[in-house]
């Protein structure tokens, strides 16, 4: 008696493995990304958007931070039109004088940075707590969660400024304005943890009964061995799908605290500083300060939003 | 023959998936005659399951008929429009379905589901549907039916609610049943009881019967006819007689051969007599605690209830022979198991290895992960599936430090796999990529890799078809005389354990029965209830 024969095409195409690249080419996720044109549109914009955001020194038309180069009299220079001092802008200028786009593209820097490491500090923060509780279970478990259900049922942005708050009144005011984009990431992040804590606690608690755990217990694996190479590589299916959701929302959050001035500071204006100071020309004629990096906030957070959204159900199996 | 109640015409059913075509069901022609039991056997994927639902229009995209023709009472049923196809079944077309947890609407009482169906399908007033309904209970063989016809179907055990599901599939005097696997959720007892309702419930109003089922023994004792299928065609039809004790096709007589009977005797190997024997079990017992409510907690009211699942049970295991134990669900086997490989502390008793408590810290726990492996039931949940093979494989031999020279834990990973009769280039692989069977070993590699001498084998078959059954059983059994392995072999499958066991104990709610040699056990059983369930056991050896 041999081995059982191969049963189905896809096990003899299955009998030589793979190199990682065909594995992934081959993989449901591609094929399901490439049958949803929505999420095709949706990772282009996104990646357009992260890849200018990046390289904003070397796209940028004008680095907008830099005094010298900063000209009153370029001042309110309607889009794809030359200011009196003979610059030309594409998205046309501000106030002071700041090409539009420069602007936008460093502030998508910042709306982005501080996005994704508030959403990583909260994936890392809610992750371990929630394996903490879901395998401990009894009493850890209740703190732990007891404490998330509080902070679920403020409002994110109001966690987020309580936080700021306190931060403010620690840290002296000399040094406030170098570590703002810290509490601001630290503020987000503490905001957000709750939702990762919840997911990984309850993949935890179906993981950590199923048979695979057993064997490794009866076969003495240690207890944080068995959580980080056993437990938390097969919960990481829907935390994927929060961070990619909990980025776009993050990146609201920090754009809705510098709209409300307790974000980054001036000096390094975020997609919500920009924002902030279009408002105040917005009826009296000069839109464009205002629309550019409103459209591009709108436009980055629903991008990233409606790959999260893919995301869901394509690693969902049953919505298959 | 008189004409057929249901004719099938060269059926195909076709899956148009992302690979490719997937024909589930290839050209499959048969008729059932009026009053006939016929009986659909077959592995998993062998399109039987899919046959019923063609027949009762419930085939989902992507699956469609493809070609063929259904003629229900002469009458082409396949392209029914939705509404007519709905007064068929139910009407006409009764079905039972393997799972009776699912099958009643848990938000209505019995008699409410039962009226319901009556009335749709037969002019009755309220009053007479409802004494109809507690006629039919009665005859599925559930007591005082007047005053259990209010009940919730959780009120009902398992093979109690099957019987309701099939008043329920009679309840319109349908002509023909589709019974789905109807037997294969519920323990052998009360397996032996459903089957009997079946028959005899349909022998006496007329209904044929189209019994689905994985399990020969179940049709040797039910069916008039049979068919035998395998991956989506046909290979044998016959009467049951017939087709079991003269095969004809290959396949047929390699089914036929892999089912263990328990009437089987198995040469054994003389075990060596040892002083002691390996493994020694004193009085174990384990309670498990009923979580009290909240309020009760806050109270501190009541006193929280215990359930006692294992009581005071005592066997003892010869180094190099298999006990097997046997039981219903609820019986307490798996916990037994799990209190002996380390998982479940027992709540009394001890569990000696070689003499060593394995509860006992230091030594005893040591040996204990030393020695003492487990294979488990679900191949598909016993296998980490984000690792690839060989590190499922490594992972006793990193765990309890074996080896750390990588390239020498690969040859012994490679070297399990060839003794489990497998690839060693599965090592890069996913657990994903084999089949059920192929799982199977791969855990018990896992289990070999630290070259135990005793291994609990929860279920290990029970998940698989039969032929895969046979090879495990063989695989398990190669792999005990080349290692001198002693197993505790847990099954509800008394035909396994008569295969494989040397020593048997029976277990019945909590309580070891009965305990002895294999074939004194079979052959001459003291306890009533050990005899019970050997009588309760469907098996192709009493076809007649």
């Amino acid at each position: 008696m041999s081995t059982t024969p191969p049963e189905s095409a896809a096990q003899i195409a299955a009998s030589t493995p793979p190199g990682w690249f065909r594995r992934a080419a081959q993989s449901d996720i591609l094929y399901s990304f490439r049958r949803s044109p929505i999420a095709m549109v949706a990772a282009f914009v996104t990646a357009v958007l992260v890849l200018a955001a990046v390289f904003a020194p070397f796209i940028a038309p004008y680095n907008p931070f830099d005094p010298s180069s900063l000209n009153l009299m370029d001042g309110f220079t309607p889009p794809m039109s030359s200011s009196f001092a003979g610059n030309y802008f594409l998205l046309g200028s501000d106030n002071q004088g700041r090409d539009v786009l420069s602007t936008i593209l460093y502030g998508s820097r910042v709306s982005l940075f501080v996005g994704i490491s508030a959403t990583l500090f909260a994936l890392t923060l809610g992750t371990a707590l929630g394996l903490a509780a879901g395998y401990a279970g009894g009493r850890i478990d209740s703190v732990i969660m007891r404490i998330a259900d509080i902070q679920l049922s403020f409002p994110a942005i109001l966690i987020a400024l309580l936080i700021f708050g306190i931060a403010r009144g620690i840290i002296p005011p000399s040094r406030q304005e170098g570590m703002a984009i810290a509490v601001l990431i630290l503020a987000i992040g503490l905001s957000n943890w709750a939702q990762f804590a919840r997911t990984v606690r309850g993949a935890t608690m179906v993981e950590r009964q199923k048979d695979y755990v057993s064997a490794a217990r009866i076969m003495g694996v240690g207890r944080f061995t068995i959580l980080f190479r056993h437990v938390l590589p097969n919960t990481l299916g829907p935390v994927l799908v929060i961070a990619t959701i909990g980025l776009a929302l993050a990146i609201i959050e920090e754009a809705t605290l510098s709209f409300l001035g307790v974000g980054v500071p001036p000096t390094q204006p975020s997609l919500g500083t920009l924002i902030r100071i279009g408002q105040q020309f917005l009826f009296s004629g000069e839109w464009w300060i205002l629309f550019f990096p409103a459209v591009t906030l709108i436009a980055l957070a629903l991008a990233v939003n409606l790959l999260g959204d893919w995301l869901r159900d394509a690693l969902n199996p049953r919505l298959r | 023959m008189a004409a057929p109640l249901l004719s099938i015409r060269d059926l195909t059913v076709e899956f148009h998936l992302r690979r490719g075509i997937f024909t589930a069901v290839d050209g499959v022609s048969f008729d059932i005659a009026p009053g006939e039991i016929l009986g659909v056997v077959g592995e998993s994927g062998a399109g039987k399951s899919m046959t019923g639902s063609a027949i009762i229009g419930l085939i989902d995209r992507p699956g469609r008929i493809s070609r063929g023709e259904i003629l229900f009472q002469g009458k082409p049923i396949q392209n029914l429009p939705v509404e007519e196809m709905n007064r068929l079944r139910g009407k006409k077309i009764g079905m039972v379905f393997q799972d009776p947890l699912t099958s009643l609407n848990p938000l209505y009482t019995i008699g409410h589901q039962l009226v319901e169906t009556i009335r749709r399908h037969l002019p009755m007033t309220q009053e007479q549907a409802r004494e109809r309904a507690i006629a039919l209970l009665g005859e599925a063989g559930i007591p005082s039916p007047a005053e259990r016809i209010d009940s919730y179907p959780h009120q009902f055990s398992g093979g109690m609610r099957q019987r309701v599901v099939i008043s329920l599939a009679l309840a319109a005097e349908p002509d023909l049943i589709i019974a789905d696997e109807p037997t294969s959720a519920l323990d052998v007892s009360v397996q032996a009881q459903i089957i009997k309702v079946l028959k005899r419930l349909c022998e006496s109003r007329g209904a044929a019967v189209m019994l689905i089922t994985h399990d020969m023994g179940v049709i040797a004792e039910t069916a008039n006819r049979m068919i035998v299928m395998n991956r989506g065609k046909i290979v044998e039809t016959g009467s049951v007689g017939d087709v079991i004790k003269r095969p004809r096709e290959d396949y047929t007589q390699r089914l036929i051969k892999a089912i263990p009977s328990i009437r089987d005797e198995t040469i054994r190997h003389a075990v060596p007599a040892a002083d002691r024997p390996l493994v020694e079990v004193d009085k174990l017992t384990c309670d498990f605690m009923l979580s009290k409510s909240t309020l009760d907690r806050l109270l501190g009211g009541a006193r929280s209830k215990t359930i006692r699942a294992v009581n005071e049970v005592s066997f003892s295991i010869p180094k190099g022979s298999t006990y097997g134990l046997v039981g219903e669900s609820g019986s307490g086997k798996s916990t037994c198991a799990r209190m002996m490989v380390g998982l479940i502390r027992p709540t009394g008793g001890r569990v000696l290895l070689d003499g060593d408590d394995v509860w006992a810290p230091g030594a005893g726990s040591q040996k204990r992960r030393r020695r003492v492996q487990m294979i488990f039931q679900d191949p598909y949940a016993s296998l980490n599936p984000r690792w690839m093979v060989g590190d499922i494989i490594a992972e006793p031999i990193r765990a309890l430090k074996l080896a750390s020279n990588r390239a020498e834990i690969e040859d012994r990973v490679a070297d399990l796999l060839e003794r489990v009769r497998l690839d060693p280039a599965s090592m890069k692989k996913f657990p994903h990529e084999f089949s059920g069977g192929q799982r199977q070993r791969i855990a018990i590699a896992r289990a070999l890799s630290s070259q135990p001498e005793f291994i609990v084998c929860d279920e290990p078959t029970s998940a698989l078809d039969v032929s895969v059954q046979a090879q495990v059983l063989e695989l398990m059994r190669k792999l005990q005389d080349e290692y001198g392995l002693t197993y505790l072999l847990i099954s509800h499958n008394l035909a396994v354990v008569r295969q494989m066991a040397d020593n048997v104990g029976v277990l019945h709610g909590g309580v070891l029965v009965e305990n002895g040699p294999v074939d004194q056990i079979f052959d001459d059983p003291q306890a009533s209830y050990t005899r019970m369930l050997l009588d309760a056991v469907p098996d192709i050896s009493r076809v007649n």
